[in-house]
């Protein structure tokens, strides 16, 4: 930098070296290389993140090679640590949360966006984003007390229905991978509900008009053409639930039974990677447990970052499409 | 012959799946409502002066209250402030005033994968940061885990509520012959100023309902915790202990402590967007 400046300087003698000594006078690099280092902070930060997670993750990383991700065995008297189980139950929750949330979610984005007079649609927005703002843990709290009872009365009738299928046999433990889903289902709503409704929303007027002076019912013009049209930003919205699902960890906690098995049974309890780190951390004794983990926390930490990561490009792409 | 019906059932379908929608929306609409009725019901009735002045009692005696909890969560907000508020500011500077394309788009998608790390993953941050070296729990690792969250939110709001501010007003310093930086303190800043402090207090709502990060930073303590270096109770911790222990006092005090977590975040919430909100429409 000095060295670019001396060549300025004996360029042009008088006015660029006045304006240079103004600007460190007014403070111009000073507020660049502040706020320049505050930005790269950033970058810092979560470098250190993935430094710190990755080399006090190394002793069960070397133990256990790869085969920590496939193997279910969680022992922590023995020594032994898979982390299947928690993927499963990570994984098997979280779908279920979007096999619950994405329709209910999309529905209530679409009635906010097309039907609801723009007030009422308002103040509902208003409501349901604030529904995004209450702790998780109260989440829990009320999924522990007030729904899993509410969930076993719904039960019989589900099994009735369902009970077919492998995945509603067994009985039902109250504290389970559904009632886990169930309260996942409830905290990604307002994300799913109010990116959706901002998608729709954009969606120009002439699509909609176009589609009902051509015959259809209000419902054929939202879901033959405003929907498609507003696709990747709704699948965007699913993306970041799905990102929260995986790293949700109080509420999940709470209600999924804490049980380091692989159980088919959504009735079954089952435990997640969020809610076993928040559990056994405290109590893991040994550098082997502890860096078993923080090897979660890690893989944890790689899926948030390929879904957010994904989720991020769509919404981006779809933005790009909006604007040419 | 067959037209009408063909029409009737198009006409059906509307109707269903335009009521489907709409239920979907009260059911989204309701559960927030339900909550805090049910939360009012609960909570509020063993609310009490020595909820707020007292600290927790042993198992089995009965009365008590989470004062060192309370205390325990504005310290923790205190340090997060600290550590999330100065460099998410500035980082939203740099962003909206000095920002090219290429870095800046670095530090932005980075910023947006930081805010989608779970927050046990910063929590364990702050563990291996500070706690392991130190071998204690300590408030001052709670307080960085939650002051990490808050970066990536207050960059984006900040850099949103700087860019917010009109042209003009730039321009109209510049000419006056200020140079960039007093262009930005003196005009820039203060005309974002009751967005970025709306959007520090929306952040701070967000952590102070966060319990995952404090498990294995702050911990927990059953007293009041001196000076900065030792574990301390934090309210969302107390709610988890208190709600998967099994005593039935316990079970009150967290609906408790629930009630009041939940009306401080949801009166900030309202607050701040009421304020958000009014600032649009004047403009």
């Amino acid at each position: 930098m000095s060295a670019s400046t001396t060549t300025v300087v004996g360029a042009r003698p008088s006015g660029r070296a006045q304006s240079f000594w103004q600007r460190i006078r007014s403070g111009d690099e000073i507020a660049y290389l502040i706020t320049f280092s505050a930005a790269a902070s950033v970058l810092l930060i979560t470098g250190m993140l993935v430094f710190e997670l990755y080399k006090n993750s190394a002793l069960s990383r070397q133990k256990f090679g790869w085969s920590f991700l496939f193997t279910s065995v969680w022992d922590p008297v023995a020594g032994q640590f898979g982390a299947l189980p928690f993927i499963y139950g990570t994984v098997v929750t979280s779908a279920l949360a979007l096999v619950i949330g994405i329709p209910l979610g999309v529905g209530a984005a679409i009635f906010l966006a097309e039907l609801a007079p723009p007030r009422i649609s308002d103040a509902l927005t208003f409501l349901i984003e604030l529904l995004a703002a209450v702790p998780s843990v109260i989440i829990g709290l009320l999924g522990v007390f007030v729904m899993i009872p509410i969930l076993r009365s719904v039960e019989p009738a589900l099994r009735a229905v369902l009970g077919w299928t492998p995945l509603f046999s067994g009985p039902f433990y109250g504290v389970s991978l559904f009632s886990a889903g169930v309260v996942l289902a409830i905290m990604i709503l307002p994300f799913i509900i109010s990116i959706s409704r901002e998608v729709i929303l954009g969606v120009p007027g002439d699509q909609r008009e176009a589609a009902l002076a051509l015959g259809a019912t209000r419902w054929e013009s939202t879901w033959d053409i405003v929907v498609p049209y507003a696709r990747k930003g709704i699948m965007g919205s699913i993306f970041l639930a799905l990102a929260r699902t995986l790293g949700e960890t109080m509420a999940v906690t709470m209600v999924i039974g804490n049980d380091p098995k692989i159980n088919h049974s959504l009735f079954a309890p089952g435990y997640s990677i969020a809610a076993v780190i928040a559990n056994e951390f405290t109590e893991a004794t040994g550098d082997l447990y502890q860096g078993a983990l923080i090897e979660l926390g890690l893989v944890l930490f790689g899926l948030t970052i390929v879904i957010n990561g994904a989720a991020r490009l769509l919404i981006m792409t779809t933005e790009k499409k909006g604007a040419a | 012959m067959s037209k009408p019906l063909h029409l009737m059932r198009r006409k059906a379908v509307n109707a269903v799946m335009l009521s489907v929608t709409a239920l979907c929306t009260l059911f989204a609409a309701g559960t927030l409502v339900f909550i805090l009725g049910y939360l009012f019901v609960h909570g509020a009735k063993s609310l009490n002066l020595d909820f707020f002045t007292k600290l927790p009692t042993p198992v089995g005696e009965a009365g008590g209250g989470m004062a060192n909890a309370i205390l325990g969560s504005a310290k923790l907000l205190l340090l997060a402030t600290l550590v999330g508020v100065p460099i998410g500011f500035l980082g939203g500077v740099y962003l909206a005033e000095f920002g090219g394309s290429g870095f800046s788009f670095v530090v932005r998608y980075t910023t947006d994968l930081l805010n989608g790390v779970p927050s046990i993953v910063m929590g364990i941050f702050a563990y291996t940061l500070i706690v392991l070296p130190q071998k204690h729990f300590s408030t001052l690792a709670g307080g960085l885990a939650l002051g990490v969250m808050m970066i990536p939110i207050a960059i984006r709001s900040s850099e949103e509520f700087l860019r917010a501010v009109p042209l003009s007003l730039k321009e109209g310093a510049v000419a006056l012959g200020a140079s960039k930086a007093k262009s930005i303190l003196t005009v820039v800043i203060p005309a974002a100023k009751h967005g970025i402090l709306t959007g520090i207090m929306l952040n701070l709502a967000r952590v102070a309902g966060e319990t995952a990060p404090l498990l294995f930073t702050s911990f927990g303590n059953r007293f009041w915790s001196p000076g900065w270096e030792q574990p301390t109770s934090a309210l969302p911790v107390m709610i988890f202990t208190y709600a998967v222990a099994p005593y039935d006092d316990w079970h009150q005090q967290a609906w408790s402590a629930g009630f009041v977590l939940l009306i401080l975040v949801l009166a900030v919430n309202i607050v701040a967007r009421m304020i958000l909100s009014k600032r649009v429409a004047a403009r």
